[in-house]
């Protein structure tokens, strides 16, 4: 019997193995967190599964987002997971969705599962993800990793606190894994702990971490529990204003250089004037011939890392030799 | 008074350690040591950063001998 073992627990039995079946979880971000989260509640026998990416596999995804293999390069990601997660259960009905969450499809598309788990690097798709949730009345499971760092919570969950009682004011500081580094493990445990608040929520099983900040860090061991208040204030607001873009915008403090802004489109702040040629370092190889060879141009990131590799590689392979690196990145060149 | 004072994320960083013990007159508050902290360590983005005190995320509180603040920046990897 596929799920006699977890039936056995208590906590589980058949009736709960009833309650998983008729369940439904939307996975935004099958990456490092919605790999491993997928894969653990499609084997739990979860009833229906939404795969929601607009991302395709790339080489450097396969250390820690185990679902996909050499094979699946350039494949889309919620295409290929679905695949191998239907070989894994192929009693889960799972639902693919090859297209970002935006403004436009969030709502529409929370209403049709119970719970929503945050699989996503940015932190306008958070805010995003929370207010959809408010609008909604879903709850979300919310976790963010930082190098070896990671935090965990659930949001709006009977009640209970959100994202935005947490943060109320978003960060500048849009860094993600692809810029810091990290471990495969990190991800794949907090992608795991994330599965199993899912599991709790649907069992009524345990303390589900509503209310409550959990950090974890894998190189020291030391985990912390810290609780989160509510703002009342805070949630009232999105219900009456609905949902609205979290952009971020700023202004270049020296209008008469020439830049190139080479950070994702989903990174903040936007730099909204001055002269700021924008290609994404994902777009880069394709869209050289739009960079200028005569005149000076500053190249930025968020922090100068990849911005110091582009200046290097594309001196190096293609002859760029007007290039300069902002060391420090976006925020040094910027006003406030 | 002492006050053990915890840092996470990009925070830890830019104070160079995870934790420090420190000596802060009687009196002050979570907010007051915050704003001293971000001069100090040059934090970015400090409007953002929320403080823990004794594990409870209210910064809006006067600090008492023994208190343990964590200062927890958002961070949005995954």
């Amino acid at each position: 019997m596929r799920y006699d073992r977890q039936i056995k627990l208590d906590e589980v039995g058949v009736s709960g193995q009833e309650k998983l079946r008729n369940s439904s979880v939307l996975i935004v971000g099958v990456g490092g967190l919605g790999c491993p989260a997928a894969q653990y509640l499609v084997g739990a026998g979860i009833g229906r599964i939404g795969l929601i990416d607009h991302d395709r596999v790339s080489l450097s995804n396969l250390h820690r987002q185990l679902l996909f293999t050499e094979e699946d390069l350039g494949k889309s990601k919620a295409a290929v997971a679905k695949l191998r997660l239907q070989q894994i259960n192929s009693e889960v009905e799972i639902d693919v969705f090859e297209e970002p969450l935006s403004t436009e499809n969030a709502e529409n598309l929370f209403q049709l599962y119970d719970i929503i788990l945050d699989g996503t690097d940015n932190f306008e798709t958070k805010y995003l993800i929370n207010d959809a949730c408010i609008l909604t009345e879903k709850p979300w499971v919310y976790a963010s990793i930082y190098k070896n760092e990671g935090q965990l919570s659930v949001f709006n969950f009977q009640e209970g606190p959100s994202y935005r009682c947490l943060f109320p004011k978003t960060s500048r500081q849009n860094i993600s894994c692809e810029a810091t580094g990290v471990l495969g493990v990190t991800p794949g445990i907090l992608g795991t702990m994330q599965a199993a608040e899912v599991l709790k929520m649907i069992l009524d099983a345990g303390n589900v971490l509503s209310g409550k900040l959990k950090l974890i860090n894998i190189l020291s061991g030391q985990d912390q529990l810290l609780t989160i208040s509510k703002r009342t204030e805070e949630i009232e607001k999105v219900k009456k204003r609905g949902i609205i873009p979290v952009k971020i915008e700023c202004k270049i403090s020296d209008e008469s250089k020439l830049y190139l802004d080479i950070r994702e489109i989903f990174e903040q702040p936007r730099v909204n004037s001055g002269k700021v040629l924008q290609i994404p370092l994902s777009e880069l190889e394709d869209r050289i011939e739009e960079i200028p060879k005569q005149e000076e141009i500053l190249v930025f990131c968020q922090s100068g890392k990849r911005s110091k590799k582009v200046v290097d590689l594309l001196k190096a392979q293609f002859e760029f030799n007007n290039l300069i690196n902002v060391e420090g990145g976006v925020e040094t060149i910027i006003d406030g | 008074m002492k006050v053990k004072v915890k840092y996470f994320g990009m925070i830890a960083e830019s104070a160079g350690k995870a934790e420090e013990v420190l000596d802060v007159a009687p009196g002050t508050s979570a907010i007051e040591l915050k704003d001293q902290q971000v001069q100090k360590y040059q934090i970015a983005d400090a409007e953002s950063v929320q403080l823990a005190v004794n594990q409870n995320l209210d910064n809006k509180v006067e600090l008492n001998e023994g208190d343990e603040v964590a200062f927890l920046p958002p961070f949005a990897g995954g």
